[in-house]
């Protein structure tokens, strides 16, 4: 029998309507084996949870390219644990943070808001993937 | 002449309603007072004699009922996420004409489960996960559905990937399997769980309410009373082979206890950039609203939409709209009976209807983000469905029908989100003939619609 494939939740948070980067994401991560439930742009946190509970997801990928991503994400790890999601993976990318900040203190910030790994502008989404298999014990 | 028979066991009133199909035309419809306590054949005796005192003696060729008898078809339905399984879970039942007393989401308590045993359902549907998605909820309802008991069958329309394991929970009870009601993220399958409400509904539900008896007369087609109008509205709508529909229309049932909104059309967005936001929308859709009604929800019309504009509708003071409030909410078989209490049935019904198609219709959200404009819909948008039919006691025995139908219309700056239709025709069903017209349609949809086209009336007094 196949292996069952790991479920992602994925979308673009907040306000934000760059639709691009996601379709790329979507279509990556389908070739590269999982199952991927695509919430498009404009989802909120309540939307990514909610889909995620109902399909019983691996991981939640946060996409923000409009620069207000801190804001936008601050609190979704508190509400995934209020929902039962303890320990589901979070993933966040893109444009994340307004203007050029160096990007370790960025990443160390989304750690503190409970995101597992953050990912810098123009991260070719090989790498997530990589990720990915890693922190969901997925073999090739 | 061929004569037909359809019958509406209510509640309190059986309703006969005589058509003949060689014309087509109405013959008469008349009612009866009954209880479920006496046999419903008495009722269904009485109404008959009535109707033969206007029509004559009749040699029907076919008898169809419907029923909403004993508290209607009585259901619960269980989801995982509010928005998402349990909302679909509701959506399908209240489409199969189902009364749905509750919706539970996520995991039933103890609380849960002694209500569920209170409550005991007619029919249980138990739904969660998308398939291949979350396992854990339905299966813990499975095992305190199995806990609490009963006799009442439980049709399973959740995740697919636990449909034995709670069926094998359930053994011992009767538990019909049918596809997911959501079988992935944000993708609506309610037809399965309606056809199979339907078959328990004709297989015990119709000998559990006392109904066997009056079954012997009755050539078929047994099916809850909403269906009957929801077939009723679909017919209307689209038409038959040799006959055209009136087109998209939404549907306005403002009974005692409850009011009742019917959509019939695809309700997607004017402009194509909108996205849309929440479970994909049923082309037909049955909303019920529980706290608005004429009668025993009275209080719930006054709650939303406020006793001044009620008493400011009926030109009365708000004193002597208090003081015809309460005499109907407690004698509810008071009918208006002078023009002060006619005035506040009018203003109630016209709020009735506002609140329930407000709250059937869908939002149009402008967002204004980094990216532009943003138009964002959720719900159906019914702002160009042009025809609107009203039936129910209050709105059909007044001759400001129309005037109180066109509170369901958008009205602008006071809610301009709303989706509800801009304009529309009202058409009145005077004789209270619709469910009878969604049963005949079963067998004769052309007499059906033919009839219907002839009855329901068109309203001018609109606003």
């Amino acid at each position: 029998m196949e292996k069952a494939k790991k479920t992602l939740v994925i979308g673009v948070i907040g306000a934000d309507v760059h639709a691009v980067g996601n379709q790329i994401l979507y279509h990556a991560f389908t070739d590269a084996g999982f199952n991927v439930i695509n919430l498009g742009v404009m989802v909120s946190q309540e939307e990514f949870i909610a889909a995620a509970i109902e399909t019983n997801a691996d991981a939640i990928i946060v996409s923000s390219l409009y620069g207000q991503g801190e804001l936008d994400c601050r609190g979704l790890r508190e509400k995934c644990d209020e929902a039962g999601l303890e320990n589901i993976l979070l993933y966040v990318g893109g444009n994340i943070v307004i203007g050029k900040q160096p990007f370790d203190e960025v990443e160390k910030r989304f750690k503190a808001m409970g995101f597992d790994r953050s990912f810098p502008p123009g991260t070719p989404p090989e790498v997530d993937i990589e990720a990915l298999k890693e922190d969901l014990h997925v073999e090739d | 002449m061929n004569p037909v028979l359809l019958i509406d066991f209510g509640s309190t009133y059986t309703k006969v309603t005589a058509v003949d199909l060689d014309a087509p035309r109405l013959l008469g419809t008349s009612n009866s007072y009954t209880t479920v306590q006496t046999d419903i054949n008495n009722g269904l005796a009485a109404a008959l004699e009535k109707l033969e005192q206007t029509t004559g003696r009749l040699d029907f060729s076919a008898r169809y009922a419907c029923s909403s008898a004993a508290g209607g078809l009585r259901m619960l339905a269980s989801g995982l996420v509010p928005e998402l399984t349990a909302e679909a879970a509701k959506t399908a039942s209240l489409g199969a004409g189902a009364k749905v007393l509750k919706t539970y989401a996520f995991k039933l308590n103890e609380d849960d489960a002694e209500e569920i045993k209170r409550l005991d359902p007619d029919i249980f549907l138990l739904c969660g996960g998308t398939d291949g998605g979350n396992t854990e909820t339905v299966i813990h309802n499975a095992k305190v559905l199995a806990y609490v008991g009963g006799n009442y069958p439980i049709i399973y329309a959740g995740n697919r990937n636990a449909s034995r394991e709670c069926a094998r929970i359930l053994e011992g009870r009767e538990v019909h399997i049918v596809e997911n009601v959501m079988p992935a993220f944000g993708k609506l399958n309610i037809e399965p769980t309606q056809k199979q409400i339907r078959d328990v509904f004709l297989a015990r539900i119709v000998q559990a309410k006392g109904l066997t008896e009056a079954s012997e007369l009755i050539s078929g087609i047994m099916m809850p009373t909403p269906s009957a109008v929801m077939a009723a509205m679909k017919l209307l709508a689209e038409g038959t082979k040799t006959q055209t529909g009136i087109g998209d229309l939404v549907a306005v049932d403002v009974g005692g206890a409850t009011t009742d909104i019917y959509s019939v059309c695809e309700g997607l967005p004017d402009d194509p950039r909108t996205s849309l936001k929440g479970l994909p929308e049923p082309y037909i859709k049955r909303t019920v609203e529980g706290d608005i009604g004429m009668r025993y929800s009275i209080r719930g019309i006054v709650d939303a939409a406020g006793l001044e504009r009620i008493a400011k509708i009926a030109g009365v003071s708000e004193d002597q709209a208090t003081e015809t409030i309460d005499l109907f909410a407690t004698k509810t078989d008071t009918l208006p009976f002078d023009a002060t209490s006619q005035a506040v049935d009018e203003a109630l019904a016209s709020m009735a209807v506002r609140v329930a198609v407000k709250r059937h219709a869908g939002r149009l959200e402008e967002l204004f983000g980094l990216g532009g404009l943003k138009l964002v819909q959720s719900g159906k948008n019914l702002v160009n469905v042009d025809k609107l039919i009203v039936t129910g006691g209050s709105l059909i025995h007044t001759e400001h029908t129309g005037r109180i139908a066109s509170y369901g219309f958008y009205d602008g700056e006071e809610d301009p989100e709303s989706l509800r239709p801009k304009q529309a025709d009202v058409l009145v069903d005077r004789k209270y003939i619709i469910a009878a017209m969604g049963l005949l349609s079963e067998h004769h949809p052309d007499a059906a619609l033919k009839i219907m086209k002839q009855e329901l009336v068109k309203d001018d007094t609109a606003k």
